[in-house]
Order: C-alpha cells, then sequence, then structure tokens
C-alpha cells in the first residue's frame, strides 16, 4: 500500500488523517484536534512553498512540510 | 480582611479564545503585570467586585492548548494548577472556550476539571456560534459536565454579569473525574498517592507525566517519582496519547447530547480572502515591508512631539528644583542625578506606546501568526524560527519587552539565538546617539531631490544592526548543537477588528512595565554616575576654583568661560575622570580621548547616557540644548592633529561602536532571567564589545 502524507496533498484537496509517522509530535497534534478519521483539508502554501496552512476540527493550521509529511492520510 | 482571604480566580483558555478581552473586562485598569516568582513569564493580575460583599484576585494564566507545556509561557500553567501548595494556586479556574471552535476548547478544559479544582466554563464567542448555525444547549452541558457553564459574548460584554454573579455564589460541585487516569496505570498511581499522601488520581498520574518540569519538587521526591514510574513501567508517551483520545471521546459524548451541528465547516469567507492577499508570493511581502515601513515612520515621526514636550518638562522641573531646593550635594543629586535620570527613562514612553500599539494591533487583528508564516523559512535558514520575528521587530524600540517575547519560540536554540541577535537591532536609545554623531559626520543635503543624505545615513544604521544580527545568528546556529527538535504547529485564527480597549491597555500597561522595570537601573546607575563625576581622590575638587582661578590668572575670561573650564577641571580629576584617563590607551586606536572613553564608560549602562555625558564633559550645564552640545563638539579640536576631533573617522568609527556594543545593564539583566544564569549575557557581553570594538577599530584605521 502506498502511504500518503498531508504533505503529498495539492492546495484545495482534502483527507482523512490516518495515524502518525513521529511519535513526539503526534502528541501535540492529538491537542491542537488532528484526531484520526478527522478530515484534514490543505488550504495553500506560504510563498517559499514551506510552511503550509491546513484546515482541521473547523479551523486553521499552519505546519512545516517537516511536520506535515509525519500526518499519514487514506 | 486578611489578603489571603480573597478568593484567587485563574482565567485559563487556548490562544485566540478571548481571554484577554474577558480579563480586561473583570479588571479594567485596576490590573498589573508583574512576574511569577522565578520566572520572568508575565503574571497579569488585577481585582473584581463580584458583589458589593465579594472581592476576588484574578489571575490570568498564559494561553496554553494543554496542560503539558510546550513552552515556558505555557509551563507556569501547570506549576500553578498542578500543585495545591503553589501560593498561586486559584480556588476557582475559570475556563474560557471559543465555543465556534468547540471540541479542540473543551480538552484544555477536561484536563483542568480533572484536577478536582472548582471550574466555571465560559463559551465564549457565541455571536459567531449564531451566525453559523450551532446550537449549544449550556444548561444540558452544564448538568452533564458537572459545573456552571455560561454562553458569553465577551467582546461585546455580554455574560459578564451572569459569570460575576456565578462566581460570588461559588456553589459547591460535585468531582467526579472525565477521564479515568487510575484504570491506565493503577499500581504507579496508588504508589504517588501513598507516597506524596496525594488524593485525586489525576493529580497523582500528573506527577508522574510531569515530575520533570515541577518546580516544587527537590531532587529527591523527583528521585522517588522516577523510581516508582520505572518499577511500575509507566509509559509515559503512550499513555499521554491514550489519555487525550479518551478525553476526545468524551468530549464527544458530551456534545452529543448538547450541541446541534447544523454545519460541518464553519464559514469563514472574509478570513480565507484576506489570506490569498496576505500570504500571496509578492503581495504578501509587500504588504508586511509596507507596514514595517509604517512603524518606522509612527515611532520616529510622532514620538518627536510628545519626547520633545517629556524632555522640557524634566529640564524645567530639574531649573526648578535647583533654585528652590537649599544648595548642596543633595540639590546636585537630584537636579543632575536623579531626574535627568528618571527623564531618561520616561522620554522613551511615546516610542515605546506607540510600537506596543502596533504590535498589539497586528496580534489583535491575527495579522502577527501570518508574519511568522510568511518569514519561518527564511528565518530558519538563519537557525532562527518564524516566531523569532516579533522580538526582532520589537527589538527597535527596545531589546528587553522583545527578549521577553522569545518564551513563545518553543525551541530553546532557536529561542537562544534570538535573545542573543536581538540587542544588535538598533534600539530606541541608539537614536539620540546616531541623531547628534551623523550631524556632525554626514552634510545636510539632499540627493536625487527626494533623499536626506543624513536620513539615508540614519537608516543605514538601522540596516547594518539588522544585519549584524542575522549573520550572528548564522554563525550562532552553526556553532551550537542541539537535539531538540524546531516545531512549528501553530493555529492561523480569523482576521477580526482590534479591540481598541485591549490595543489601549497594552500600551498603557508595556509602557508602565517598561518604567518600573528598566527605570529602578537606570535610575541607580545615574545615581551611581552622578557620584563618580562630582567626587575625586584628594581635595583637588574642592579645590578647583582656586586651582584654575590661578591657572588662567593672565588670560581674560568671563565669568561664564570661568566657570566652564572649572567643570571641566572637576570632571577631568572626578573618578569618573580617572577612568577615561585609565582606558584611553585602549581606545586611542579608534580614534577616541579620554573625554569619550568617560563617555564610553558610562554609555555602558544605556547609550542614551552619551548625550549627557557630552553635554558634561564639554562643560555644558544645559543638556537639553542639543545644538549647543552639537556645536561644542564640532569645534573641539584634537591637540595632537590641529584638526577637528569628530572627524569622519572618530564620528563613524563611534557610530559603528555603539551600534554594535551591548551598552545596556537592563538588557543583561533581562538576559540573566530569561537564561537563568550568568553563561549567556557574558558571551553575549564579550560578543558584541569584541565585535564593537574590531570594526571600530578596522573602520578608524581605514577612514583616517
Amino acid at each position: 500500500m502506498n502511504l500518503r502524507s498531508v504533505a503529498d496533498l495539492t492546495p484545495g484537496e482534502s483527507g482523512i488523517i490516518n495515524g502518525f509517522m513521529d511519535d513526539t509530535l503526534s502528541l501535540k497534534l492529538l491537542e491542537m484536534g488532528c484526531l484520526p478519521g478527522q478530515p484534514i483539508k490543505f488550504n495553500f502554501a506560504a510563498p517559499l512553498g514551506d510552511p503550509i496552512c491546513v484546515s482541521v476540527a473547523g479551523y486553521n493550521l499552519s505546519l512545516r512540510l517537516d511536520e506535515a509529511i509525519t500526518i499519514s492520510i487514506q | 480582611m486578611l489578603k489571603s482571604d480573597i478568593p484567587k480566580i485563574a482565567l485559563v483558555g487556548n490562544p485566540n479564545s478571548g481571554k484577554s478581552s474577558l480579563f480586561n473586562h473583570l479588571t479594567g485598569l485596576n490590573q498589573k503585570i508583574g512576574n511569577f516568582p522565578g520566572v520572568t513569564v508575565d503574571k497579569k493580575t488585577g481585582y473584581c467586585k463580584l458583589d458589593d460583599h465579594t472581592k476576588a484576585e484574578i489571575i490570568d494564566l498564559p494561553g496554553t492548548y494543554s496542560i503539558y507545556p510546550n513552552s515556558t509561557d505555557e509551563k507556569i500553567v501547570y506549576d500553578i494548577l498542578g500543585n495545591k501548595a503553589d501560593p498561586l494556586h486559584p480556588d476557582v479556574v475559570v475556563v474560557i472556550v471559543d465555543a465556534s471552535n468547540f471540541k479542540r476548547n473543551l480538552l484544555l478544559f477536561t484536563q483542568i476539571h480533572d484536577l478536582n479544582i472548582p471550574c466555571v466554563l465560559v463559551l465564549n464567542m457565541m455571536d459567531i456560534v449564531e451566525k453559523t448555525g450551532l446550537a449549544i444547549d449550556a444548561d444540558k452541558l452544564s448538568s452533564e459536565l458537572g459545573v456552571p457553564v455560561i454562553p458569553m459574548k465577551a467582546r461585546k460584554g455580554h455574560g459578564i454579569d451572569v459569570l460575576k454573579k456565578t462566581l460570588a455564589a461559588n456553589a459547591q460541585q460535585n468531582f467526579r473525574p472525565i477521564f479515568n487516569a487510575h484504570d491506565l496505570a493503577p499500581q504507579a498511581i496508588e504508589a504517588i498517592k501513598e507516597t506524596f499522601s496525594v488524593k485525586d488520581d489525576y493529580v497523582a498520574y500528573q506527577m508522574l507525566q510531569q515530575y520533570r518540569i515541577n518546580s516544587t519538587l527537590t531532587e529527591n521526591e523527583k528521585n522517588l517519582i522516577i523510581d516508582i514510574a520505572e518499577k511500575y513501567h509507566f509509559n509515559r508517551d503512550e499513555l499521554r496519547r491514550k489519555e487525550t483520545l479518551e478525553r476526545y471521546a468524551a468530549i464527544n459524548h458530551f456534545i452529543d447530547g448538547a450541541v446541534k451541528e447544523t454545519f460541518t465547516q464553519l464559514p469563514k469567507r472574509w478570513t480565507q480572502t484576506l489570506d490569498r492577499v496576505f500570504t500571496h508570493k509578492i503581495w504578501g511581502y509587500l504588504i508586511f515591508l509596507f507596514i514595517l515601513f509604517l512603524i518606522f515612520q509612527s515611532i520616529f515621526a510622532w514620538a518627536t512631539v510628545p519626547m520633545d514636550f517629556i524632555d522640557l518638562t524634566f529640564s524645567e522641573l530639574s531649573v526648578f528644583l535647583k533654585s528652590q531646593l537649599p544648595e548642596g550635594a543633595l540639590n546636585e543629586l537630584f537636579t543632575e542625578g536623579i531626574i535627568p535620570g528618571i527623564g531618561g527613562i520616561v522620554i522613551f514612553i511615546p516610542q515605546i506606546a506607540i510600537l506596543f500599539a502596533f504590535i498589539s494591533i497586528l496580534e489583535e487583528t491575527g495579522y502577527m501568526s501570518r508574519v511568522v508564516f510568511l518569514m519561518d523559512k527564511i528565518m530558519r535558514k538563519f537557525g532562527l524560527n518564524g516566531k523569532s520575528v516579533v522580538p526582532l521587530i520589537s527589538g527597535v524600540a527596545c531589546a528587553i519587552p522583545a527578549i521577553m517575547a522569545t518564551r513563545t519560540i518553543e525551541n530553546w536554540k532557536e529561542r537562544l539565538i534570538t535573545i542573543f541577535v536581538t540587542p544588535l537591532m538598533s534600539c530606541s536609545a541608539r537614536l539620540p546617539v546616531y541623531t547628534i554623531l551623523i550631524a556632525l559626520i554626514i552634510p545636510e543635503k539632499t540627493i536625487g531631490g527626494v533623499f536626506n543624505l543624513q536620513g539615508l545615513a540614519l537608516m543605514g544604521m538601522y540596516l547594518l544592526g539588522f544585519v549584524a544580527a542575522i549573520v550572528s545568528a548564522f554563525i550562532m546556529k552553526l556553532i551550537l548543537k542541539t537535539r531538540e527538535r524546531s516545531f512549528l504547529v501553530m493555529e492561523l485564527p480569523t482576521y477580526k477588528m482590534p479591540r481598541w480597549k485591549n490595543v489601549g491597555l497594552t500600551m498603557y500597561e508595556k509602557s508602565k512595565t517598561f518604567v518600573y522595570e528598566a527605570g529602578k537601573i537606570i535610575l541607580a546607575v545615574s545615581i551611581v554616575l552622578w557620584v563618580l563625576a562630582s567626587y575625586g581622590p584628594a581635595n583637588k575638587l574642592e579645590r578647583a576654583e582656586e586651582i584654575v582661578a590661578q591657572a588662567y590668572s593672565q588670560e581674560n575670561l568671563t565669568e561664564e568661560e570661568l566657570e566652564n573650564k572649572i567643570e571641566s577641571f572637576k570632571l577631568e580629576n572626578s573618578y569618573a575622570g580617572i577612568f577615561g584617563k585609565t582606558i584611553e590607551p585602549v581606545i586611542k586606536p579608534l580614534g577616541y580621548d579620554w573625554k569619550i572613553g568617560i563617555a564610553l564608560i558610562t554609555s555602558f549602562a544605556a547609550r542614551e547616557v552619551f548625550v549627557g555625558t557630552m553635554a558634561t564633559i564639554y562643560s555644558i550645564g544645559n543638556v537639553e540644548d542639543e545644538s549647543t552640545i552639537k556645536s561644542r563638539m564640532r569645534n573641539e579640536i584634537n591637540p595632537e592633529t590641529g584638526k577637528k576631533r569628530y572627524d569622519f573617522a572618530t564620528g563613524l568609527s563611534l557610530l559603528v561602536f555603539y551600534a554594535f556594543a551591548m551598552q545596556c545593564m537592563s538588557t543583561i539583566a533581562i538576559v540573566y532571567r530569561e537564561t537563568k544564569g550568568w553563561k549567556w549575557p557574558m558571551i553575549q557581553l564579550g560578543y558584541m564589545t569584541a565585535l564593537a570594538y574590531i570594526c571600530a577599530l578596522a573602520i578608524y584605521q581605514t577612514f583616517s
């Protein structure tokens, strides 16, 4: 199976959070409302391509690409 | 009534939940900023009359998403709430949540609730909730959670009275935990409860989770906890993950009964449109640059009038007191030491107030987090973080609040680098020094019909500071090693109109804090300086008039000229003068003489002291008459070369020295407190002084 992460989405595209590939970061992301099963939408990237802005749990969150890559999606 | 009888109420909530609005509504002008004991995190407290009989102390805690902290700021929340013995441990916690973003916000509430502290839940931003078609049944939610739930529109002030009544009634709450910590680690929790005589499961569980950051535990107690955790295989991260998921499950359960969602995604068209502009590839940066330009213009253009007014007021006060007080040392201490000292601090209030008005507006509207977003990738190349932009901008007014603003940076290395380089940004104390030196060495010419040459030189000095900061950051990035990872998981709040009351209060409070914090040090230094400049060894100073009169008896000097000669003789033979002469060999290669040496020494306390020292040195009793100082400095002749003392080479060398040298006691003090030791402030002092010395030396040797 091909694992996709939030970093693979294109602007405007959505996915469903599947799990996390980084233990430390997942604790923080869970507390910020990124839960498995939740839809997550890639809104737009910063002018230099990094960080990116996603919509999750009804609000906007900014993440670096290194961080986005740890959130796997279905 | 004893002070301890006043109930303590803590306000807790996520960032952007409207916590400061509520705090301002409850306390108004009756608030003060201090520091939490032992740390420099801002502690905002105030008093509020709940009803005719009850007064309460309101404590505003830093915004956080969970009681597991990520930054220095957030750590305080666990420190105070997790420890019942803490003197600031509140009697009641008001948890304020953004009702339009319900789920994530409730996580923090459930954690605090489980610490068995009486809670009141405030559902803020109900106006947005109503607009979006969400329906929240507050009564039902209240009975399910077992705590009072109060809908509120804090921006408009709706719901505040109900909250006050609820807090005054102080009803008993039946405690039943939302998350069952006991089942996750029964043996470890029991062991902690027994060893530390703790009653609540979650308090014990938190001790196991966060003993490392708990400042009230002794090393011995920490070791006991480590032993227990090891013995019963307490897996911290795994349990914390389980805890978070279980809490969300519980929250979903509560929401099911009490909230009817008609829309899954809230419509935020306004924010989307603005983001398209503000984070645009080209427009985004242009708008940011324009805003920076506007801030600079305002700080320098608008602040001049009130600053001149303050300057004049203090000099008049000094003159007035000089004539009113009986003559003597006390008179001089007041009129030459203390009042000019206080004036030297107060004069910066307009610039600080304007700067904080802008910063507060940028934060209130939600734009500041977009700046962080825009700048993160660029800043990372230099070992900084998007969040470093805020301290660097603030550093243009004053490094002290700027360094305090680094607390939101989670990563220690990035925070340290930011603290380290922020004092290189040209703060407002350098402005008077720059102004006077530029006027001496740069001709007042207009080039291209638009640009003022002196203005360009001034801008060049600011650019020089910025470049030095960025380059130093890059060097530090290469030197410092860390395994700690850098994060930028940050909420981008929706755009909002600034709340002017909050902006006003921020201006007022930051100015007040600045005057008190920096003021204490500057005042002490100006008293010491006055003593050093007024007294000297032997009795030469007492006999000054006699000696000078004798020396110039052949020349026909007017009384004023003679007076000036006496003043400079006194200075030369004072302790300050002796220090100046002692360091002369060291600073001679930079083009300076002993008089500039005194100014260098005195302005190590604070740069703005330079102008005042120059005024005294060139025997002008009148500090305020800037043109006189300038013309005296312009006419000063270097006895060795017979040319002007302040020629281009010396002036430029001095400008560069003042741009780089760490001449600010208050900054050293604040870095000491923020980094909890002398190591970093001393490295910083050494590095900046060396940089200043070497660059000034190179410049003087090249141009002279």
